[in-house]
């Protein structure tokens, strides 16, 4: 008697896996009405697929048929798969029935088009309104906006959804316009600019009058597919710039494509993921929204690709030996978090730390930086007496040999010979 | 160098460092009662955990600490390892003796000390948070059981209840025989009489649970299956993420 919707959750938990975002956190919405959820603070992940991705929200669609034909996408109206669809009561009864085992965190709900944008743009409105007011649901609740519904409708959704996100897909107009002729990345920033002075508005408005309402209180994000189109991690890397700062994004998610369509456009099927590049892209996010890095220090002309065996801050180190090394006890906050090894947690211990006396090697290592990869570019109490200057190509050869890089020399989907 | 014994309790630890500063000891060895084997060549300490001693203590610690690192006492305290009184001790001697601020010399053994284990138990209760899976009874409550690598559940009530408002639900520590109970008010620790086996499938019996239990476990686990991609296949992350201790709790990890 359950064939059914398992059978839908089956097809609408696959076709949604593809949008990595898997955040529950950045949200302010405390469980005041002593009704079910809480999205205040830090998100939670209550597993990881074995594929190692957090699972944090019930990812699904509402439905997988779609009026689009983009080649990269799985629900793809010539692609020969199975259809199906949720309706509105199912969607709210599986969230609800999650959250209570404590098995989620709240709902992230997408769609494929059917009919138009308004269309489905209003059911998705309707199931998050039921959840909110019908059900007292204060758990997390990420929403996909559909490009081209309408700014009632947008408006609407953001009075309940923590997040709400929209993709570009490719990281250039060029490459969209190569696997989704239908598509712009004008219709995706058309709605992420009308949410984000929304945004604007609201928080103007309550702090005037605090009863004003919530709205997508977790900000905006979006998703760049990586290695579906030939652009290089400087395109990417710099499209993801220019959105963080036009858009106030809080997230900018990068997903290594999956091969899913024989389309010559694409890189076949059974072709690895580009899964270390993925990673390096995330470093590289992450040394800009933390680390004070600039896009431009990162990649340029010059680099326009991250390299694969070093991660982009050693990379950016090895290439400015010039401005190491940095003296732990002296050096400004700011440059400790430049030195490979060393990361914002510990930087913070370390100016912290050196208030109360001058740090040696032994208290580095203790306050948990990775001093094998650090040593090289710091200096400390008693570092030794460095008669030379090492070159790039040595130190980069020396932290190489030293380390078990989680990229090993053969990467793990080759197969050994013996 | 003075040996003092005494219960184990966060009362009797606070207390003794009362005694400390009363019987002007400069160096102390604290152990446990439990942990306390009688010698020949040094006679110990007796310390009576005393409510208004331990009180005092406190007050004054509190004084150098801010509420972030009171609640890191504590959680270094809730982690049972053998080592952590000594530095819970000699921490507090530290805070005591110092200017206001000395928390932040992350270069002293015992305020590091502190600093880790109390990050290691907020782990676990984090992990506790993300780990629970409750199972619904056939008279509605909620039930979940855990064996915490610490006693974190302490710490799990405010969590729970801020987002469980409505509805009953129990955490049993199977490991140390008590659990929580909210029942729509307020959340209270309780022992059951007999507390059931930590088993790999079901928690609980199928006669005592809700029947649409049965359902959400299997629609979980579809879920779980589902959302997975292949091509993308990770087990050293997956098991780095759900360490295999763990797995008992998930009824993902069952199907």
């Amino acid at each position: 008697m359950y064939e059914r919707i398992r059978e839908k959750l089956g097809i609408l938990a696959d076709a949604a896996k593809y949008d990595v975002s898997c955040s529950s956190s950045g949200s302010n919405r405390k469980n005041e009405n002593k009704g079910i959820g809480d999205a205040e603070g830090t998100g939670i992940c209550h597993t990881y697929t074995e594929d190692g991705r957090c699972v944090s929200l019930l990812k699904i669609l509402l439905t997988n048929h779609c009026i689009y034909d983009c080649a990269f996408c799985v629900s793809r109206r010539s692609n020969d798969i199975k259809r199906a669809a949720f309706t509105v009561e199912e969607v709210v009864e599986l969230t609800m029935n999650f959250y209570r085992r404590n098995y989620i965190e709240g709902l992230f709900l997408s769609s494929g088009i059917f009919k138009d944008a308004d269309y489905t743009m209003e059911r998705l409105v309707r199931i998050v309104k039921k959840l909110r007011q019908e059900e007292r649901f204060n758990g997390y609740i990420h929403l996909k906006t559909i490009p081209g519904a309408s700014d009632e409708l947008l408006r609407e959704a953001g009075m309940y959804a923590d997040r709400m996100s929209i993709n570009l897909e490719m990281p250039t107009e060029t490459g969209l316009k190569l696997l989704a002729p239908e598509k712009s990345h004008a219709e995706v920033k058309k709605p992420l600019k009308y949410i984000q002075n929304s945004i604007t508005q609201f928080q103007s408005e309550k702090a005037l009058i605090k009863s004003v309402p919530k709205f997508v209180p977790a900000g905006q994000s979006t998703q760049i597919v990586v290695g579906a189109t030939p652009e290089s991690d400087k395109e990417i890397l710099y499209t993801a710039n220019a959105f963080y700062q036009r858009f106030s994004l809080k997230r900018v998610y990068y997903s290594g494509y999956i091969p899913i369509s024989h389309d010559s456009r694409l890189p076949v099927i059974g072709s690895q993921p580009p899964l270390i590049r993925e990673n390096r892209l995330y470093q590289a996010d992450w040394l800009m929204r933390f680390y004070g890095f600039k896009v431009q220090e990162i990649l340029n002309d010059i680099h326009p690709n991250l390299e694969v065996d070093v991660d982009p801050k050693l990379s950016w180190a090895l290439r400015n030996l010039d401005q190491f090394p940095v003296d732990v006890n002296t050096a400004d906050y700011y440059m400790i978090l430049r030195v490979p090894g060393i990361g914002v947690s510990s930087a913070l211990k370390i100016v912290q730390a050196r208030k109360f006396g001058r740090l040696y090697q032994s208290h580095l290592r203790k306050l948990g930086i990775a001093f094998g990869k650090a040593r090289h570019f710091i200096r400390y109490a008693d570092s030794p007496i460095q008669l030379k200057d090492y070159e790039a190509g040595h130190i980069k050869g020396l932290i190489l040999s030293e380390s078990k890089s989680k990229y090993q020399k053969n990467p793990h989907n080759q197969l050994s010979l013996f | 160098m003075e040996l003092y014994i005494f219960d184990g309790s966060l009362e009797g630890l606070l207390t003794a460092v009362f005694e400390s500063y009363h019987r002007k000891s400069p160096v102390v060895k604290l152990v446990t009662e439990a942990s306390y084997i009688p010698d020949v060549f040094q006679s110990g300490f007796q310390i009576l955990s005393d409510r208004e001693k331990g009180k005092r203590v406190w007050r004054g610690l509190c004084k150098k600490m801010g509420k972030e690192w009171q609640l890191r006492f504590y959680k270094a305290f809730l982690s049972e390892q053998p080592d952590v009184f000594q530095h819970l001790f000699n921490f507090s001697r530290y805070i005591i003796d110092q200017p206001a601020g000395a928390t932040e010399n992350f270069a002293h053994r015992d305020v590091l000390a502190i600093s880790q284990t109390a990050q290691k138990v907020h782990r676990e209760k984090h992990r506790m948070e993300a780990f629970v899976r409750f199972q619904k009874t056939g008279d509605g409550i909620y039930y979940a059981h855990i064996e915490p690598d610490f006693d974190v559940l302490p710490l799990l009530p405010e969590h729970f209840q801020n987002r469980y408002a409505d509805q009953r639900w129990i955490i049993y520590d199977l490991k140390r025989k008590y659990g929580l109970y909210y029942d729509l008010e307020k959340t209270e620790e309780i022992e059951l009489a007999e507390a059931p086996q930590m088993s790999i499938v079901n928690a609980l019996p199928s006669d005592v649970l809700d029947p649409k239990e049965q359902l959400y476990t299997l629609l979980w686990q579809d879920y779980f299956t589902s959302t997975n991609i292949q091509a993308r296949k990770n087990t050293r992350l997956h098991v780095r993420h759900v360490p295999r201790r763990y797995w008992k709790y998930l009824s993902e990890k069952q199907g």
